[in-house]
């Protein structure tokens, strides 16, 4: 009889299949089965709708711009939090963690607030000219605020296990603080920050409640594809709520296998020959 | 380079780690920094190159204060104990990540041309496109040597080159590293905590003592004459006995050992296996151990006072445990005991 490494491995492997088979595979396998019990013409055209392109295009340019955003903003949070210690500092690093925190519509309803044309910063930015509440920025700053904390917590822990002797070494062959930061530093971190890119990327597309509030929800301006499954849904059209729900979900698997391609790559050097 | 330390102190918070340390290198001399774990080895080291900076005293190098010159621009080449080579760049790319980044700007060619040779010197011809996961402890070591040289460092300084390693690995690099010395001739000072690995290579042995100096000198200075009962026993395999003098004799152990230089009172005595004859003397001993080695047999005996001795003898020897027999201390060394 082999011997099993661990005892009590089928039971635990038994659960995680039937938990993971009953909360995850389940609902996703129960949503592409409700789209496609839709004929594929039926499919297209609900997908391909003027409202539906429009609503793509404004989840997917606001997701993008609140990635790139908290890349680098996640990046240099991550960067103090774990370089430098100051008063306060571990308050800081735990309201890293709010956005899991709060429930999003408790963000949803304190940013539009905010940012209402009559709010604390609104009023302060329409005097400059600038409109947030009802418009894509408004989008952007919510997903901004609900995926901040993907980033940070997948870049900080790598950079607090980082070496300092690599940057010793990098100083001592004369590498400037740029060139250390680049060629030595950045590298490193790239994994990391494609892990937390594709999270807080994917939790931007599908994010509903922080962002209704503030978005104003004008069909072909404000609205999300998220919001637009959700009318779908209120009018008891099952059929057409899941085919585009199945969009969003198609362009997360996407995202998370693309980035997993490039994670993959990134830490080549860490296999064995 | 010359390097010179002069009264060099560093504290760290509140606890004093290098006490005035005062030091000359000559210009490509081989010097190594012996000394217990925690006895300052590595900061005074980092010190020299610049990533610690002292509290006070100075740090030359030739003529000119360093003291304050930052890392990256004192020209040192620092091979660290864990070699701190870039994980996500090819041996090559290590290799060539100092010409990359120099403010003396090199053709691509130039650049390819030193790292071929530097893989070369260092005999890793053909490994350049491995990645630092895919090779032994002791190439990298050499890529982290060859990395530090790629720069042409005036000094070139080693924490523990060869601490990780496996015995046999560690004797052939240490024969390596010093052949690469000659052949370079560059100002290099290296840390070991390991007595054999110092006297083995070192022009010149430095003992360090809880961040204190405590003897400097050639390997046969220190072995021959070591000025301290702490360096005698640092040096390795010294056996402790302890008696009165009187008149250039020790009593221990219900025999004696002649101590001629020292003055009447307590002594400390240190013996080495070498110093021991068996069946010779007036000192009662009783074997407990044989242990066989491939140069010879090492004996392990009792005193009647219960202190244990070792002594080594030819291969052919016979003898076991229990067997009972006087010894002779030939020589030692012997320290009055305050
Ligand atoms: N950065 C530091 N902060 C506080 N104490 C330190 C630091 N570096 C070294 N020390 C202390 O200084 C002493 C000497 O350390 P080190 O130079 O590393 O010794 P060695 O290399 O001889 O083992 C040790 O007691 C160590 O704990
Ligand atoms: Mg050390």
């Amino acid at each position: 009889m082999r011997r099993r490494v661990l005892p009590g491995l089928t039971l635990s492997l038994g659960i995680t299949l039937l938990y993971v088979g009953l909360i995850v595979a389940l609902p996703l396998g129960a949503l592409i089965f409700k789209a496609a019990s839709l004929g594929p013409e039926d499919y297209w055209r609900i997908i391909s709708s003027g409202r539906a392109l429009a609503s793509y295009r404004v989840t997917v340019l606001s997701a993008a711009a609140a990635t790139v955003f908290n890349l680098v903003f996640g990046l240099a949070l991550a960067w103090v939090l774990v370089r430098y210690s100051f008063p306060g500092k571990r308050l800081v690093d735990a309201i890293v963690d709010l956005p899991f925190a709060l429930p999003t519509a408790v963000a949803g309803i304190a940013l539009t607030t905010l940012f209402a044309p009559n709010g604390w910063f609104g009023s302060w930015l329409s005097e400059a000219g600038i409109r947030v509440a009802y418009t894509p920025l408004g989008i952007m700053i919510a997903m901004a605020f609900t995926s901040l904390p993907f980033i940070v917590r997948t870049v900080q822990p790598v950079l607090e296990d980082l070496d300092p002797a690599l940057e010793e070494a990098a100083q001592s062959l004369g590498g400037s603080d740029v060139a250390i930061f680049r060629k030595v530093i950045l590298p490193l971190l790239v994994p990391a920050l494609l892990a937390g890119v594709s999270l807080a990327f994917a939790r931007s597309l599908g994010e509903f409640g922080a962002i209704i509030f503030i978005a104003g929800n004008q069909p072909f301006e404000t609205e999300i594809t998220a919001l637009l499954a959700f009318i779908r849904l209120e009018e008891y059209d099952y059929q057409a709520a899941a085919a585009i729900a199945s969009v969003l979900l198609i362009t997360a698997f996407a995202m998370l296998a693309v980035t997993n391609f490039l994670q993959a790559r990134a830490l080549r050097y860490t296999a064995r020959s | 380079m010359k390097i010179t330390l002069d009264t060099v102190v560093k504290t760290f918070d509140t606890f004093r780690a290098v006490h005035g340390v005062s030091l000359e290198i000559e210009s490509g001399e081989l010097i190594a920094l012996l000394g217990p774990s925690g006895s300052g080895k590595t900061t005074i080291l980092r010190m020299v190159a610049g990533l610690e900076y002292a509290d006070s005293g100075s740090i030359l190098f030739g003529d000119k204060d360093a003291t304050d010159i930052p890392v990256r621009d004192r020209g040192v080449g620092f091979v660290f104990q864990h070699y701190a080579l870039f994980p996500h760049m090819t041996v090559a790319e290590n290799i060539a990540f100092g010409m990359k980044v120099s403010k003396r700007k090199r053709s691509r060619e130039e650049i390819a041309t030193r790292v071929t040779e530097l893989l070369a010197l260092v005999r890793l011809e053909g490994l350049g496109d491995r990645f630092p996961t895919q090779i032994s402890g002791g190439q990298r070591q050499r890529v982290a040597l060859a990395r530090a040289l790629a720069v042409d460092p005036r000094v070139l300084l080693l924490d523990e080159p060869f601490g990780a390693l496996d015995a046999n690995v560690r004797r052939d690099l240490r024969r390596w590293l010093r052949e690469i010395h000659d052949q370079l001739g560059i100002t290099t000072l290296f840390v070991t905590h390991d007595q054999e690995e110092a006297l083995d290579l070192a022009d010149r042995v430095v003992i360090l003592e809880q961040g204190r100096i405590v003897q400097e000198g050639t390997p046969e200075e220190v072995c021959r004459r070591p000025n301290s009962p702490f360096v005698t026993k640092f040096l390795g395999d010294a056996h402790r006995l302890v008696g009165p003098v009187t008149s250039g004799s020790a009593r221990v152990a219900g025999g004696t050992v002649a101590v001629p230089s020292l003055p009447d009172g307590q002594a400390e005595i240190f013996v080495r296996p070498a110093d021991l004859s068996w069946g010779e003397g007036d000192i009662p001993a009783e074997v407990t151990r044989v242990i066989d080695r491939p140069d010879g047999r090492r004996v392990v005996v009792r005193l009647e006072d219960g202190t244990t001795l070792e002594l080594d003898m030819p291969p052919e020897t016979r003898i076991e445990k229990g067997d009972r027999q006087t010894l002779r201390v030939r020589r030692a060394h012997a320290f009055p005991l305050a």
